[in-house]
This record gives structure tokens, sequence and C-alpha cells, in this order.
């Protein structure tokens, strides 16, 4: 069949396509630097393997497929654990069905045995995974529960007319001529939720007319007059009196799929005392009104109450009544319903927009409203007090939607933990502080990749050896603690261990020697920690597995920072490190203060403003090649020239006849702006810069105020690690810059 | 009329294969890599009168697909099929859950899918 080696082609390929992907995510088991989604993704591709490879009846490879993918699905679930152990059986299998495919492929027959070895392997696994045991067979004995329910169709066309030839059933597959012949008695009563799942009763009863002699009466009782019918509802009840060979389970298998969704109750007339029908049925069964069957189903089970499914439920009277679910299973339909609704992440962007827009408005309408004399319409003013508060409140609500708690990224951890612990010989325990913390989702989302490299970087470099811990006096087992907080409008993440620190000689000499800092530049002690983020940065002697591969941090950096975030480390030497991240709490809308400077406008995070003063000329003072510091209370802070920055000819220069913003970065290092004034405070909408124009140094991004006009707002350690660099003359890239770097902006506009 | 059936399934051979025999028996075959490609379709198609899905899926699984499906009145009436190598009882009630109508085993005879697929969708 010249379409079937057309199919055989594609399928070989497709084979070859996903037992690349599937060398690729076991490797990454193998290396311990995966998540659930690796093992989604190696449990889809040996699943379609095993698909294929049933369609051309390739047996061994189904066989050994259908083992593979059933420790898989355990794994993904965690009922089997990934270590290091389970996956060198994995890589091992992945080694294996390769060369079944190929042997597929190429016709020829692998000698007998070659896999059994592996699939006995994977056979223990999938048993202390709990398989359940017909899951160990292979996929054609997988198939025995349902082939009965496809094998009682006849493939002979059976004249609707319903005659007594009962189709000719014996010949179906699976029926024994020898089985006898016996009478059930059927009652079905169908509910809403069946025909909700597009199961037509009409279809089954066609399907049970096939398994032999079959006499139907329907009853219409519960069929209410024509206006005062649903035709979304079920109204309609049976009685089927069926003469069969086949037995009770082809009965059972035609309304497998409504069972739940239906009052059906079975009576084999042939056996003495029906014993399996439990519950002794009120007998005039054609009274009750369906579709409420007082009497209980033949299967003894719990009547929940009703439940009703969600949201597609329409308007049936609550006639469907107690219904239960085959096997017991408790229907968990009914319970997320009344507590969450599935929201497109589109629309509520959009709705976030929407009310980014209207905090604009408002903001305008304020500024305008402080222009009116506030006797003259003093209800005016009043209302717009009013929409400024709901304003504020609609906006936090709309951000709460989107925010949800650390905690489905934390959950990951522990297991990270364990996994590169152990790869790498240690004891660490792991401890989360604030995973109730809520973050943006999109924020959330991004939050994986940074966090699994820096604990491992903890646990690998950072973490001492059990007998180096003990030789110091610390406990073997070394702590890392993870924690969320919300702090000064942003978002703090800690990775805090209590290992060795960083061995900032070595750490310098490498920065030396890479040419990123120069030979006898001074850099302070956090300077040179932050160095580890520069790229192609690592220490490791020799590249270890994990992390050493000197891809990694620079990229962590710059995900974050494209998030709006900064990293940063600090570290004692022989006490430990602590890693922090910092994110935006709302990736949308900001506290700023907006100042002046000459005749642009500026915003500053007010997350970020310590205070504003007029310093005394007397406390500024000039430092040999430095610039100007400002001298408060004992400390010495860097001044920035606004004016200078940003090259605005009209700004004040003397900061003692302007004002001096003093702001703090994330790392907490602190700077004095110096502007002309401060024009007041105010809630602004960022835009982003970068979206729309390029990325700034210095620059966070856009607004636009009240009055109509853009204003620029400020990065804080944009515009120190600038200054910095001006300061001492340094080349850009010897700066950990906290913004990518980049051209800065000849005038804002 | 001809009738349209929606295949949704991220193996190329599968819904080669599907494509062959369902097209082969005179139905209209559209098709969809997983659960989102296959409500993409859906939406751009309109009327399909039987849907015929994988479980397992990337970017959406099936489960999620049916539970779209279902949740457009559009599709009350519309057969949903799940074809999967799958098998256990929790997983069948999960795809009934969701909304589906029936289940097929893979790897699929033609024969029986044909049985299925005319069983689900006879003509009245």
């Amino acid at each position: 069949m010249d379409e079937l080696q057309q199919f055989k082609q594609t399928f070989f390929q497709e084979c070859e396509e996903l037992l690349g992907d599937l060398e690729g995510n076991l490797m990454s088991m193998e290396s311990g630097d995966f998540d659930v989604e690796t093992l989604h993704a190696a449990f889809r591709a040996i699943h379609s393997i095993k698909g294929g490879a049933g369609a051309f009846g390739f047996e061994r490879l189904v066989n050994f497929a259908h083992t593979f993918e059933t420790v898989l699905d355990l794994m993904r679930e965690d009922k089997v654990p990934a270590d290091e152990d389970n996956v060198a059986v994995m890589l091992r299998s992945g080694d294996v069905i390769t060369d079944l495919v190929r042997a597929a492929q190429s016709e020829e027959d692998l000698e007998p045995g070659y896999e059994t070895e592996t699939a006995k392997e994977l056979a223990v696994l999938a048993q202390a995974g709990g398989a359940e045991v017909d899951d160990m067979s292979g996929a054609d004995d997988a198939g025995d529960d349902f082939d009965d329910e496809i094998d009682g169709l006849d493939f002979n066309p059976v004249p609707a007319g319903g005659d007594e030839s009962g189709g000719g059933t014996d010949e179906a597959q699976g029926a024994d001529l020898s089985k006898p012949m016996e009478s059930f008695k059927i009652r079905f009563v169908p509910t809403t939720e069946m025909l909700q799942r597009a199961n037509e009763p009409l279809l089954l009863i066609r399907e049970l007319k096939q398994t032999g002699n079959l006499r139907v009466t329907c009853d219409l009782k519960a069929l209410p007059q024509l206006g005062e019918m649903d035709a979304n509802s079920a109204y309609l009840a049976w009685e089927f009196d069926l003469d069969t060979r086949q037995g009770r389970e082809a009965i059972d298998d035609i309304f497998e799929f409504v069972e739940g969704d239906c009052d059906l109750k079975i009576t084999n007339l042939s056996e003495e005392g029906a014993a399996a029908e439990a519950s002794a049925e009120p007998e005039p069964v054609v009274e009750e009104s369906a579709p409420v069957p007082t009497a209980p189903k033949e299967k003894p089970a719990e009547e929940p109450k009703a439940e009703q499914p969600p949201a597609a439920a329409p308007k049936p009277k609550p006639a469907a009544a107690p219904k239960e679910d085959a096997g017991g299973a408790p229907a968990k339909k009914a319970a997320p319903a009344a507590s969450a609704i599935r929201v497109d992440v589109d629309k509520v962007d959009k709705l976030v927009n929407m009310v980014g827009e209207l905090v604009i408005t408002q903001a305008m309408l304020d500024m305008q409203s402080g222009m009116i004399p506030s006797d003259e319409y003093p209800e005016l003013i009043s209302g717009l007090e009013e929409l400024a508060q709901h304003t504020r409140e609609l906006q936090d609500s709309v951000m709460a939607i989107r925010a949800q708690p650390v905690k489905s990224v934390f959950a990951r951890m522990p297991r990270l933990v364990r996994e590169v612990a152990a790869k790498v010989n240690k004891k660490v325990t792991l401890k989360t502080v604030g995973e109730n913390t809520e973050i943006d989702k999109t924020v959330i989302e991004q939050l994986g990749d940074p966090l699994t490299h820096m604990i491992r970087n903890a646990i690998d470099h950072g973490l001492e050896p059990p007998d180096e811990r003990e030789a110091q006096g610390k406990p073997k087992e070394g702590i890392i603690v993870l924690s969320a907080e919300h702090r000064g409008g942003r978002i703090l993440i800690e990775i805090k261990d209590d290992g060795r620190g960083i061995n900032r000689e070595k750490v310098l000499a490498k920065a030396i020697e890479r040419g990123v800092v120069s030979e006898g530049a001074q850099l302070s002690d956090e300077e040179i920690d932050n160095l580890v983020f520069q790229p192609g940065f690592s220490t490791a002697d020799e590249v270890t597995d994990l992390s050493g591969r000197g891809v990694g941090m620079d990229v962590v950096v710059r995900n974050i920072q494209n998030l709006g975030g900064r990293v940063n480390i600090r570290s004692t030497p022989g006490e430990g490190s602590t890693f922090s991240l910092t994110l935006p709490l709302t990736l949308a809308v900001l506290d700023g203060m907006v100042v002046r400077v000459g005749t642009e406008t500026y915003v500053l995070p007010l997350a970020n403003i310590i205070e504003s003063l007029r310093p005394l000329a007397q406390d500024i003072h000039s430092v040999m090649g430095e610039g100007d510091v400002l001298k408060i209370r004992g400390e010495y802070i860097q001044l920035v020239y606004l004016h200078r920055h940003f090259r605005i000819p009209d700004g004040i220069a003397n900061p003692s006849k302007g004002l001096v913003v003093i702001v703090e970065t994330e790392g907490g290092s602190m700077v004095g702006l110096v502007v002309d004034e401060i024009v007041g405070q105010q809630q602004v909408v960022i835009k982003s810069l970068e979206e729309n124009f390029g990325a700034i140094q210095g620059v966070a991004g856009a607004t636009i105020l009240g009055t109509g006009k853009v204003a620029l707002i400020l990065d804080v350690a944009g515009l120190k690690a600038m200054s910095d660099k001006e300061r001492k003359g340094r080349s850009p890239k010897e700066i950990p810059a906290s913004v990518p770097a980049a051209a800065i902006a000849s005038s804002p506009q | 009329m001809t009738k349209r059936i929606l295949t949704v399934d991220d193996s190329k051979t599968m819904l080669d294969m599907l494509a062959f025999t369902l097209k082969g028996a005179g139905y209209e075959v559209l098709q969809a890599e997983n659960g989102q490609e296959g409500l993409d379709v859906l939406a751009k198609e309109g009327h399909v009168d039987v849907i015929i899905s994988d479980i397992n899926m990337p970017v959406m699984g099936g489960i999620t697909f049916i539970k779209n499906v279902r949740q457009n009145a559009a599709y009350n009436a519309t057969p949903i099929l799940i074809l999967t190598t799958e098998s256990s009882a929790a997983k069948k009630q999960e795809g009934r859950e969701a909304g589906a109508t029936g289940w097929i085993v893979k790897p699929f005879d033609p024969q029986k899918l044909l049985a299925v697929v005319q069983k689900v969708s006879p003509d009245f």
C-alpha cells in the first residue's frame, strides 16, 4: 500500500525528531537540570512513538515503549523519583528504544531478548510506583477494556426497522457461541449532563440492538407540555428487554461512557435471585417521574447531594438530583465552580491597561481641579477627590488579580536542592519563607530559571562539603534560606546560604585576567562580589557538571532585568552569601515623586527615596578627581547632577540653591540627585521605553503626567552606575551595570 | 453534506493516518497539533461534526482542550472522542468529566475507528 509506506516514512521521520528531543530531555534529567516539563516532554515523546508504532504493528517497540511510558508517567506524577539510579535506567531505555526504532525502520530484527533486561528494570520501577497491573501489559492488553466496547459493534449494517435478526451479533468479535443466551431488563434514564457530553441515547439504543434481540419501551411520564419543555433537558426514560449472548459485560460496555450521567439499572433475568442488583427497587418502575430516580442504582455507592456541574449547567429543574459517578470516584465537578473562574490572560492585561489609562486621565483631572478656586465648585472638587480614591482602589484590585503566591515557583526548589546536593555530595537543608507573597503572574513565570540557577550556585560553590564545615565548627548540613517579601514597593527574593562566601581574591584575579577589571583598580567589597554576574564568569577550578559551565549567571541577571528587576549579592567570607533579587511589585504602575530640572520633568520612584533637602553650601565638598559629595550626618553621599547628566542647559547647578533628593538603590548604596525643585507626588502609569524606543541606562520608563506632558521615569541604580563610571574613568563593562548599558539619550523627549 | 471531523494530535504520523482513514470514508478532515491549535481551528472553521483528540500534547493537552470546547454552547452536541494510548480508569474519568463523549484506544484499527465515528455521529 503506497500510502502505508508514506505513513511509515512520516512516522520514522517523526521518531527521529522525538528521539532527538528525548535525548535532550534525558540529558537534562541526568544533569539534574530539569523540571516537570522535561518529564512531560519525555513522556509525550515515548507516547507518540508508541502510538505510531502500534499503528504499524511494531510489536516489540510498542511493548517496550509502553513500559517506558508508564514509568515516565509515574515519574512526572512524582510516584517514582527521578533520582540518579532511575535516570540511568531512563537513559538505557532511551538507547534501547532508539535501537528498536532503527530496527523497525531497517526491517532488521534485533536479536530476541535484546530489550528484555532493560524492560525488566523498567517493570520494577513501574511496580514500585504503583502502576496498575494492567498498565504493565502491552498496549494490546490495555486495549481490552475498550475493545469490548468497540467489539460490541457489529459492522453489518442493521436496518433501522429493528428486526429480530439481532444483527448477527454472534459473529461479533469476542462473542462466544458457547455462551448462553441471557435475558436482561434494563432501565435507562439519561440526565441532562449526558446530553451535554454529546452522548445520544439513540446511539446507545442502536448499540444495544446490535448485541442481540431488543425490545424497547419509552417512558414519557416526565415529558412536560411543549411550552414548558427545555430543549436542552432530558425527560425521557426507557426500558429495554434484551436477549443476548454477549453477557453483562457487553451491556456495561455500551453504557460505559454514560454511566455517571444516567440512571441505569440492569437486571439479569436469567440469573437466579439476580444477585448483582443489591437493592430492592419499587416494582412499578414506570411510575417514578423520571429523571429523578428515587431508587438507588445497582452499584452501592453514596448518594451525593445534588451536585451541579460547573458553568455548563443548563437550567433543568433541579431534577438532576442524586447522580453518582462510575466507580464511586468523587465528582470533582462541584468544587472549583464557586470560588474561581478561568479568565483569559489577555483579558486581564487589557483590563490592566485600561485602568492604567484611567489613572492617567484621573491625574489630569486632579491637576485641573487644582486650578479651580475651591469655593466655586466644591462638589466638583470633592467628586474628583472621590474619583481619585476609587481609581486607586480599582487599580489595586486589578493588580491583585494578576498576583499569585510565589509558592508555585518555590515548590520546585526542595527537590532541586535534594538532587543537586546529592550530586555534589553535600548536605543541604532548604528553608522557605514567605511562600504566600504574591507576585504578578508574568513575573512568577520568569522566576523559575533564575532561582534554580542561584540555588544551584549556592549549593555547588557556596556551601562547603560536610567535612570542611565540621572543621570550621559549622553544622554539617548547610542551610539555604529562600525568602520572598514585599519591601519598599518591590518584591525582594533572597537566597541566603551559610557557606564559605565569595572568595574575593579569586574573583578579582579572574576579573583582571578576563580584562573585566583593570589592574590596580579600586573596587569595594560589594563591587567585587557583584563581579560574579559578569558573562562567562566562573571561578570553579574545574568546570563542574552543574553550574560551572560559565553560561548562566549573566543570563539570569539579564532575564531579571528584563522584568525591571535587579540582582545583587552580598557576602561575608566564611559565613555565607546572600543573593538578592528585587522585582517590581506591579509592572504597570508606580508611586512617583515628580521633580523638575530646568524645563524638564522627571519621575523618581518613591520607593527609592530616602529624603530630600536643600543642603548648606558648606556641606558640599569636592573630592579630587571624583566629583562632589554631600556630607550628611557624618556620611558622604555622591552627588549626581541631573542637569549635567541629561544635558539640560538651564538646570540649577548649585545644590544649595536647588534640592538634593537622596535615593537608595536596592543594593543599599545611596546617591544624592540634584534637581531644581520637587513638583509633587503622583502615581504614574509606567509606559515602556524599551518597547517603543530602546533601553536607556538611567531611565526605567516613561509616563504621561497630569499635564499631558511626557516625563521620563528615572532608574536610580542606573544613574548611580553611570555616575560611578564617570567618576573613576573606567570603561562601562567594568562596572556591574544594573541596567543594560546603552547610549545616553542626549535629551529626553 | 460532507461531515467534518477535527483531529487533534501532536504526532504528525497520527494525524496523517487519521486523515487517511477518515477521508477514505468520505469525511472532511481538519487538523491541529495541540489543544490550542484545536481551539483556533474551531474558532475559524465553526462547525464540525466530530472531534477526535489526543490527550498528551504540548501547549494545551486534550483534557483542557475538551473542557474549553464544552464551554462553548455551540459544541454542546458535538461528540468528542479521545484517541489515546492511556487507558487507566482515572484517565477515562478525567476525560469524561471534561466532557468527552467517548474513548478510543491507540493503536486504532481503521475499521473500528470508522465504526465509532459513525456510531456517535450517525446519519439520521
